[in-house]
């Protein structure tokens, strides 16, 4: 009887674990997908250089497909990846759009300029409104979009030729054969 | 090249430590001296091993190795060698190497002084850290390999370490902080030896308590530098958030606490013996859940778990692992009493039984205020944060009653005391407390403070109570000197402790009750009121540091009309990843710190806006918590745990030897 009361501590971290392992099965994964095959949130916002004009959705319905990746001068994964952007668009001439999320407009133009500015252009996200909308959990993150405007991947953290290759060449390819 | 011999010295630790798991235990289970004397050189090999590539890790960063991922995300060839050395523990991979490289040395420490335990007890401990030694060397080299390689594009410069992290307190707050988790990664060896053996006797208690105690002792600077750090440097002026990194390094601090009481019974009563051996596992998987969660990021947001599905999965299997498996290991093996050593309700035993359940108690509403908005996340009832409100609603009634009674647990005996014999005792502490607790509002302040007079009341409580149980003991001894000396060392360090705790409670209440918090506008020659003290801004003008530039405003103090001091706040904005930071001037002192942080600029004319605090005692928080490690060390260095035939093995960082 005595040995029984023993297993107490055991039983307990048992429910724990239980419970704890389904709240993190649970957990949305299926976040990431929430906006796939759907198109890019409406949005109107100013770009980096231009002050006054306005960007909506719409520049994504000029190409056959676009990059749209998010980046901040406060993320340390973004200068990471930032060469193999500005190689990508050397060797491919992907157009990639950018969002500058939540930061610093001025800080910027300066990266842009000290380290070569890949993007066709970058709209500005000061208040992390469409990153909110597009359900980012932080920079950078990479999404594919065809030339419906419509999401077909996302990917999230740092983009390199690898996974270039593997997640994103595919679906190119797919989006050129008209699927 | 380096990296490489870094990531191989690391795979030869996981072989070594493989086998510290292996061949001890097995020696110890069929008895072959051999085996288990394998132990010690095992230790020293994995020791070497992980210390070479802790070494390589470093390199790489010090030689700006951008080609490592790790060091390209952490470091930036601007930061000074020492802020260099200090990003290797900066992030999630180089931090756990840092855990693996102390419990490299704590191992390596248990073989060398622990030459007088028996062979078979020496072997199990040994092993038990080489199991945890395996977890985790195989989390960081499946999951977390710091040596990855950023190839065939390495990147020319390095992404920064954060700029808050770039500051003297953040150099050593980890490694403390990983001292003290790790130390009772030995505590939860010898609770899983002692089930293994089945033996569970005061000698065993006396070999385990120098560990827990130095682990704790750590443990307590750890977080008091972390709560120092806070203080200056994130520019709030807070010192304690109640946020979940802070709390998960607090969560092992009580229920090690508790467990240093309870080891104190099981060793002089050989009572509450379950009881500490359940606490030394849970102090340890605390440990390891404040390792995983913060680094790993899951605390501030579960999708941390999603996005890297690798680590989460491994870290809640290793937990399941440790914590399932040493539970049910205790719930086979514990030993079940069948005639208590009685003590009567009255006694040291049942004071410290309260202690204990006292503080189970605040863990585990710490606990729970902690993961709850974790665990609604997962289970999608939204988002929810639990702020200081909860926390403060249960910790400080509970506290506040712990402390009451922490000063009657030195002044009653063992088994039973007589209640008239404590208030022969504590009824003149009691008395004099209560006339400076009510006497201290109307001196300090305008305007009494009810809180101010309790609080004060409860710190002097028990500084009064443990002179008072001092004297008593020293009352038979011809001078105080003499009397001094007969008292043992590990008395003294209790009673240093335990003041400690008062000296932190009368910091933490009077701070919130008489703080003067203000944000102001200034404007340049023109004065501005807090207490006693006028600010005045001189000038604000441009610095350049080694990775930042930076405006200061120079801010003159001046105390009743007298010139007091200059004062220097910083805005800073760091070159690398362009971050902006403040920098707070800071005019400590032992009763209020003078406390300034720039804001923004307020026009085009030098008016800033500007944080001015005035923060009484605030010192006394981390004064107290130095006290604390301090009596923890003394209550190592007792003679009283080494045996009394010395061998050559001593310890000369510790003291702890058992040799």
């Amino acid at each position: 009887m005595n040995r029984l009361k023993l297993f107490l501590p055991l039983a307990v971290f048992g429910v724990l674990a239980v419970l704890f392992w389904r709240g993190l099965s649970l957990d949305p994964h299926a976040m990431p997908s929430a906006r796939l095959e759907q198109p890019v949130p409406a949005f109107e916002l100013r770009t980096i250089r231009d002050e006054e004009g306005r960007i909506t959705p719409e520049v994504f319905l000029e190409h056959d497909y676009s990059l749209l990746n998010i980046w901040a001068t406060w993320c340390a994964a973004c200068r990471v990846e930032h060469p193999f952007f500005v190689e990508l668009v050397e060797r491919e001439g992907v157009p990639i759009y950018g969002i500058n999320y939540k930061d610093d407009v001025a800080a910027a133009a300066r990266w842009l300029e000290e380290l070569h500015d890949p993007y066709v252009l970058s709209v500005v996200d000061q208040d992390g409104r469409l990153g909110l909308d597009l359900g980012v959990f932080g920079a950078p993150e990479t999404y594919l979009i065809d030339g419906r405007g419509i999401i077909r991947h996302r990917h999230v953290g740092v983009v390199n030729w690898e996974i270039w290759e593997r997640d994103f060449r595919p679906l190119i390819e797919r989006i050129k054969e008209g699927g | 090249m380096v990296p490489e011999i870094g990531h191989f010295a690391l795979v030869v630790a996981l072989v070594f430590s493989f086998a510290l798991m292996c061949l001890p235990l097995l020696g110890a289970q069929v008895n072959n001296q051999m085996l288990m004397a394998t132990g010690r050189s095992l230790s020293a090999g994995f020791f070497v091993f992980v210390t070479v590539s802790f070494a390589c890790l470093v390199y790489a960063f010090v030689a700006d190795d951008f080609s490592v991922s790790y060091v390209a995300g952490h470091s930036n060839t601007l930061l000074p060698v020492y802020y260099k050395v200090s990003a290797v523990w900066g992030g999630h991979e180089g931090s756990l190497l840092l855990w693996v490289m102390m419990l490299a040395g704590w191992t390596l420490a248990i073989a060398l002084l622990s030459g007088a335990l028996p062979r078979d007890l020496q072997a199990r401990v040994l092993a038990v850290m080489g199991f945890i030694s395996v977890g985790f060397l195989l989390f960081i080299l499946l999951t977390s390999n710091p040596f990855d390689r950023l190839l065939p594009m390495a990147p020319q410069e390095g992404g920064d370490l954060n700029p808050l992290l770039q500051d003297i307190g953040l150099i050593l707050h980890p490694p403390i902080l990983y001292m003290g988790y790790v130390g009772f990664s030995a505590t939860f060896a010898f609770a899983i030896a002692a089930l293994l053996t089945g033996r569970l006797d005061s000698a065993w208690a006396r070999w385990c308590r120098p560990w827990a105690n130095l682990a704790w002792g750590f443990l307590t600077v750890g977080i008091a530098l972390g709560s120092w750090w806070a203080y200056y440097e994130l520019g709030w002026g807070g010192w304690w958030f109640w946020d979940p990194v802070e709390n998960a390094s607090f969560l092992p601090w009580l229920v090690g606490t508790a467990l240093i009481h309870s080891l104190a019974v099981t060793e002089k009563r050989g009572a509450f013996k379950s009881w500490t051996l359940l606490l030394a596992i849970f102090t340890f998987s605390l440990c390891l859940l404040g390792t995983f969660l913060v680094r790993s990021g899951v605390l501030t947001s579960v999708h941390a778990f999603a996005n890297d599905p690798e680590r989460g999965v491994f870290i809640l299997m290793f937990l399941l692992v440790v914590v399932g498996g040493s539970l049910t290991l205790y719930a086979l093996r514990a030993p079940v009493v069948k005639n208590h050593p009685g003590f009567s309700w009255l006694s040291r035993e049942t004071l410290l039984l309260g202690n204990n359940i006292l503080l189970m108690v605040i863990m585990a509403t710490v606990l729970v205020g902690t993961l709850y908005p974790l665990i609604a996340d997962a289970l999608g009832w939204g988002k929810v944060s639990v702020g200081p409100p909860y926390f403060n609603m249960f910790f400080i009634p509970l506290m506040g009653v712990l402390c009451l009674l922490m000063a009657l647990g030195p002044s009653s005996n063992w088994k039973k005391t007589n209640p008239m014999q404590l208030v022969k005792v504590l009824w003149r502490p009691w008395v004099i407390s209560m006339v400076i607790g009510l006497l201290f509002p109307i001196f300090y302040a305008e305007g009494y403070s009810w809180l101010a007079a309790l609080s004060v009341f409860v710190g002097s409580w028990i500084f009064t109570s443990l002179a008072a149980d001092m004297l008593h003991r020293m009352r038979n001894a011809k001078n105080w000197r003499e009397g001094l000396r007969k008292l043992s060392l590990s008395y003294h360090g209790m009673i240093v402790a335990h003041a400690g705790i008062g000296v932190t409670l009368i910091g933490v209440c009077l701070n919130s009750i008489y703080a003067d918090l203000r944000d102001v506008g200034m404007h340049p020659g023109v004065a501005v009121q807090a207490g006693n003290y006028e600010f005045t801004m001189d000038s604000v003008y441009t610095v350049q540091g080694p990775n930042y530039i930076a405006e200061e405003a120079l801010v003159v103090v001046t105390k009743d009309g007298e010139f007091l001091r200059e004062m220097r706040p910083q805005k800073r904005r760091y070159l690398a990843g362009g971050k902006v930071m403040t920098q707070v001037a800071l005019a400590p002192g032992l009763l209020r710190d003078l406390y300034l942080a720039m804001g923004e600029p307020l026009d085009d004319e030098g008016a800033w806006a500007m944080r001015v605090h005035l923060k009484p005692f605030v010192r006394w928080i981390w004064l107290g918590a130095l006290m604390m490690a301090i009596g923890a060390a003394m209550a190592v260095a007792d003679k009283r745990y080494r045996k009394r035939k010395t061998s050559k093995a001593q310890g000369p960082s510790s003291g702890t030897n058992q040799a």
